[in-house]
């Protein structure tokens, strides 16, 4: 079975916390994420900001820009303009490229924590795809991970169905791998202290009790 | 002996819900814990009190001398705010909402009085938020030494 590409997410936050949150929810749907404090260093990352960047948008090519409405210095709207009005040297190079490799097209989606509906308005009219309520649970992710993949590539719903398979089999191998070892080295205390050995179910983490949907 | 814990921790968490210290966001952030990553909300926690420190000591600067700059505070307090949800740290937030609103009214003896319940709330919340991962940890005696 081929191997299914990730998305890479471009998470955009100037909370520290946040930015913690939102990379292990990017992780758990498996989707690579770089995750930047501001406006202006999201810029630099995608080779916008007028300097030459390092990191040059073909080599890590950007599927989504999650972004924090509030922001000091460049708000999330700033940013979004930023974006969807961007010309880069790259587009005039572009000959049978994919619609998806020109910055403008990267699918953008503002978070915040209020919902104001003007504000929602105005980034859906400057071409935000989504707009998402703080704090972003991971049904959000998945959901916007999975609108992600039908957009892109040819042969969308074996990509999606793969990531997917992919994706929960990779979990469960995790887990089972940190179980089993966190097993063996019970079972060795016990062999030494000769007490009765434990019940595997008591070995389950308080996080196991409550799966999510 | 890990029975006994793992219930006390159990129990711990139900009453930090239904006394209103945690909102149900606590619980989602569990959720993304797994074998792997089992100190996740730890974590995240932590770092939470780390960064907020930072809010918390330029609020209280100021509120000490006029004239007093209300978009600002309320721009402090918003950010707070928004760390405090993430975390689910509802007492808090609600302390940090009436702040917001005796900012709206400009009021100053207001904002001041009920910064001292929002640090209250924000001191008890981490006293107990420590308790109950100290009660996590316990459990994890074996895992710590072996590995």
């Amino acid at each position: 079975m081929e191997m299914a590409q990730e998305l890479h997410v471009l998470a955009v936050d100037d909370s520290h916390v946040d930015r913690k949150v939102i990379e292990r929810l990017l992780k758990i749907s498996c989707c690579k994420v770089t995750a930047v404090e501001s406006g202006t260093r999201a810029l630099q990352y995608l080779g916008l900001d007028g300097e030459k960047s390092s990191m040059g948008i073909d080599g890590l090519k950007v599927n989504l820009i999650l972004t924090d409405y509030s922001m000091p210095g460049m708000t999330g709207y700033e940013l979004l303009k930023k974006i969807k009005s961007s010309l880069t040297v790259n587009d005039a190079f572009i000959l049978v490229e994919q619609e998806s490799s020109v910055l403008s097209k990267i699918p953008v989606v503002i978070m915040s924590s209020e919902k104001i509906l003007p504000r929602i308005d105005r980034c859906l009219e400057e071409g935000a795809e989504e707009f998402l309520l703080k704090p972003v649970k991971l049904s959000d992710v998945k959901r916007l991970r999975d609108f992600i993949l039908r957009g892109e590539g040819d042969d969308n719903k074996e990509t999606e169905k793969n990531i997917k398979q992919v994706c929960s089999r990779k979990r469960k191998f995790q887990d089972d791998l940190a179980t089993q070892s966190m097993l063996s080295a019970v079972v060795t205390v016990h062999d030494i202290e000769l007490s009765s050995p434990e019940s595997s179910e008591s070995q389950q983490p308080l996080s196991k009790q409550s799966k999510i949907g | 002996m890990e029975n006994q814990k793992k219930r006390q921790a159990a129990y711990m968490k139900r009453s930090l819900l239904d006394q209103g210290y945690l909102d149900e966001q606590f619980i989602h952030l569990e959720e993304l814990q797994d074998d792997a990553n089992p100190n996740f909300v730890e974590e995240v926690v932590k770092s939470y009190y780390t960064d907020s420190a930072r809010y918390v000591r330029n609020i209280e600067l100021a509120l000490e001398n006029g004239p007093y700059d209300f978009a600002r505070l309320d721009n402090m307090m918003y950010q707070f705010k928004g760390s405090s949800s993430s975390i689910g740290a509802r007492r808090v937030k609600r302390q940090c909402s009436q702040f917001q609103e005796y900012c709206n009214a400009k009021n100053i003896e207001g904002c001041r009085n009920i910064f001292q319940e929002v640090k209250q709330e924000y001191d008890t919340l981490k006293t107990k938020l420590e308790t109950y991962f100290q009660l996590l940890q316990q459990k994890c005696y074996y895992r710590e030494h072996m590995i």
